[in-house]
């Protein structure tokens, strides 16, 4: 029933969306792009798509600047998006920038910590995580601080709820604080989606369900085998798991039980998708595989757990294209334009660097 | 949920009443005959004729925003979609004609004639004919307008993307366009066999 109703408030968006995703890079740009000699070649052949966003750049500018010139793009359009969704839909939009509102954070307080310029550190936050009273965060420096004078107005206050101690903050700390909070984040917004009267029995529960499901998991295997050789005790761990997700709650209580990559390869052997992946790194045999994107790990086609981890989310990232009347192909959206600036970031770098031979090593969706 | 309570004390008030007068052998005040009978034939006929032309508008309308807001949306980055899918409005527009015309030949039964001529059988045929008439047209173009706007949408959409796909979905679309039409038939059949009031 959610087509008699969705596109009063928000057919205009989802068009736009459309548009957008219609102008993302196909296998054909890629290929295209892989044979450039030059970041200028590269530079030209994105023209079509970017446009106006990279004419500004130096001749042969470095990676960084050609990444960060495209997430400009990126931003300007989810911006747009935002002014002009109401509703619901700027809800689900709204939400989709609080993951970022996170990154921000932990990385304000990490430099912080190590004494980075303020400056240097703004520049490098988030554009999309920005709140106006991001800049304070540097003068934090216990957690309850951090939250009386910065987070206490921004929306990510009820997620500190649980988190809030007299600690102060050091690197271990601040990693908790931060999935900790991306924990509460995925739990609300995933109770947002499934419960809001706009979207509860419509695809969007269908697709950012799944979507964010596979979040989870992902967040759970990671942190799981992050933990590996830290001081995290077992107890903590369990703790930082979001509490749903198509592990939980089996799967999630064997992860937290789990004492190397095989106990997590067992955790996971019990949904096909994940069990797959492990058996495709070749970590379920206690190989040694990399976890890093793009890190070129030892498994199977030259691809990380990372890599395939990118590449289902992309996957659903596509289908949601399928579904109609649902604000969930915005979030779709936003991680395939991700995923191209990735894309375009390795074959940069490959070719700035001279590394023709992984040049391969990108995720092409289209 | 909402309406969930207001709904129960709405029946409850009903019952009650309905049982006390029963049981105080009143229970003759509810006559569904008399109550047809008392309303005069061109209160049917009108309201009939008035269902017909608003559904179907509403109908039409609805079809509009929900294929219009999709051509908008994707009109921005695909602007030779924009011409090409005015066709889902026309499909849509002609849903609001669907519910004029039958209007105008309902309403060209309506005359006025006496009080003797108008509570008799065949007035009170007509009456009846063009309010359910009026009914079927309405609520048939209604969803169809509905039906129309989804399918235009996803057609503006699906152009966007790939032009191949708008035929396809244009053929679709022309389904559901047709549901309207059965209403039309439906409601002329039904009231070709009424006469004028006071024929």
């Amino acid at each position: 029933m959610e087509g008699l109703l969705f596109n009063v408030n928000s057919g205009y968006i989802e068009g736009i969306v459309r548009g957008y995703r219609n102008s993302l890079l196909t296998g054909q740009n890629y290929s295209n792009l892989t044979q450039c000699e030059t970041i200028d070649d590269v530079k030209l052949q994105l023209a079509p798509a970017y446009g106006d966003f990279l004419a500004s750049l130096a001749p042969n500018p470095s990676t960084a600047s050609l990444a960060s010139k495209m997430t400009d793009k990126l931003v300007a359009e989810f911006r747009y998006l935002l002014a002009q969704a109401t509703g619901s839909t700027a809800k689900f939009l709204r939400y989709l920038t609080y993951g970022y509102m996170i990154d921000n954070i932990a990385l304000l307080i990490t430099g912080t910590l190590h004494e980075r310029d303020t400056r240097e550190l703004l520049d490098r936050c988030h554009p999309l995580g920005w709140f106006e009273t991001l800049p304070v965060l540097c003068v934090a420096t216990n957690i309850e601080e951090l939250y009386n004078s910065v987070l206490v107005e921004t929306p990510l206050a009820p997620y500190f709820k649980d988190s809030l101690s007299h600690q102060d903050l050091d690197e271990l700390n601040i990693e908790i604080i931060r999935n900790t909070l991306y924990k509460n984040y995925l739990e609300d917004f995933y109770n947002f989606v499934n419960t809001h009267p706009d979207f509860k029995g419509t695809p969007t529960q269908d697709v950012m369900g799944e979507i964010l499901q596979f979040e989870a998991d992902r967040r759970a295997i990671n942190i799981t085998l992050n933990s590996f050789g830290t001081e995290l005790s077992k107890q903590e761990r369990k703790k930082l798991y979001p509490e749903f997700g198509r592990l939980y709650p089996e799967g999630s209580l064997m992860l937290s039980r789990a004492d190397d990559v095989e106990g997590v390869s067992l955790a996971v052997s019990a949904v096909g998708d994940y069990k797959a992946f492990f058996d495709a790194v070749g970590l379920s045999q206690g190989g040694s595989g990399g976890f890093g994107n793009m890190a070129g790990g030892s498994g199977a086609d030259g691809k990380s757990l990372e890599d395939l981890f990118y590449q289902k989310e992309m996957d659903l990232s596509k289908v949601a294209f399928t579904r109609q009347f649902t604000p969930s192909v915005v979030y779709a959206w936003l991680k395939l334009k991700e995923q191209e600036i990735r894309n375009v970031t390795w074959i940069a770098e490959c070719i700035a660097q001279n590394q023709k031979e992984r040049i391969g090593n990108y995720i092409s969706v289209f | 949920m909402g309406l969930l309570y207001p709904a129960g004390f709405v029946t409850l008030v009903v019952l009650v009443i309905g049982l006390y007068l029963l049981f105080r052998g009143d229970g003759e005040v509810f006559n569904v005959g008399y109550f047809l009978e008392a309303v005069s034939p061109y209160a049917w006929a009108n309201i009939g004729i008035a269902m017909c032309i608003g559904l179907s508008v509403v109908g039409a309308a609805w079809g509009i925003f929900l294929t219009g807001s999709s051509i908008v949306g994707g009109g921005v980055r695909a602007p030779r979609i924009r011409t090409k899918n005015l066709i889902s409005i026309i499909f849509c527009e002609v849903v609001a004609i669907y519910g004029v015309i039958m209007a105008i030949v309902f309403s060209s039964k309506l005359n006025l004639v006496s009080d003797e001529e108008l509570f008799s059988g065949s007035s009170y045929y007509t009456g009846y004919a063009l309010f359910w008439g009026g009914i079927t047209v309405g609520m048939c173009n209604l969803i169809c307008g509905i039906s129309v706007g989804i399918n235009g949408s996803g057609a503006a959409l699906a152009d966007a993307a790939d032009p191949s796909l708008f035929v396809k979905i244009l053929v679709i679309e022309i389904f559901s366009s047709v549901l309207g039409l059965f209403g039309l038939i439906v409601g002329l059949l039904v009231s070709g066999k009424a006469n004028d009031f006071g024929a």
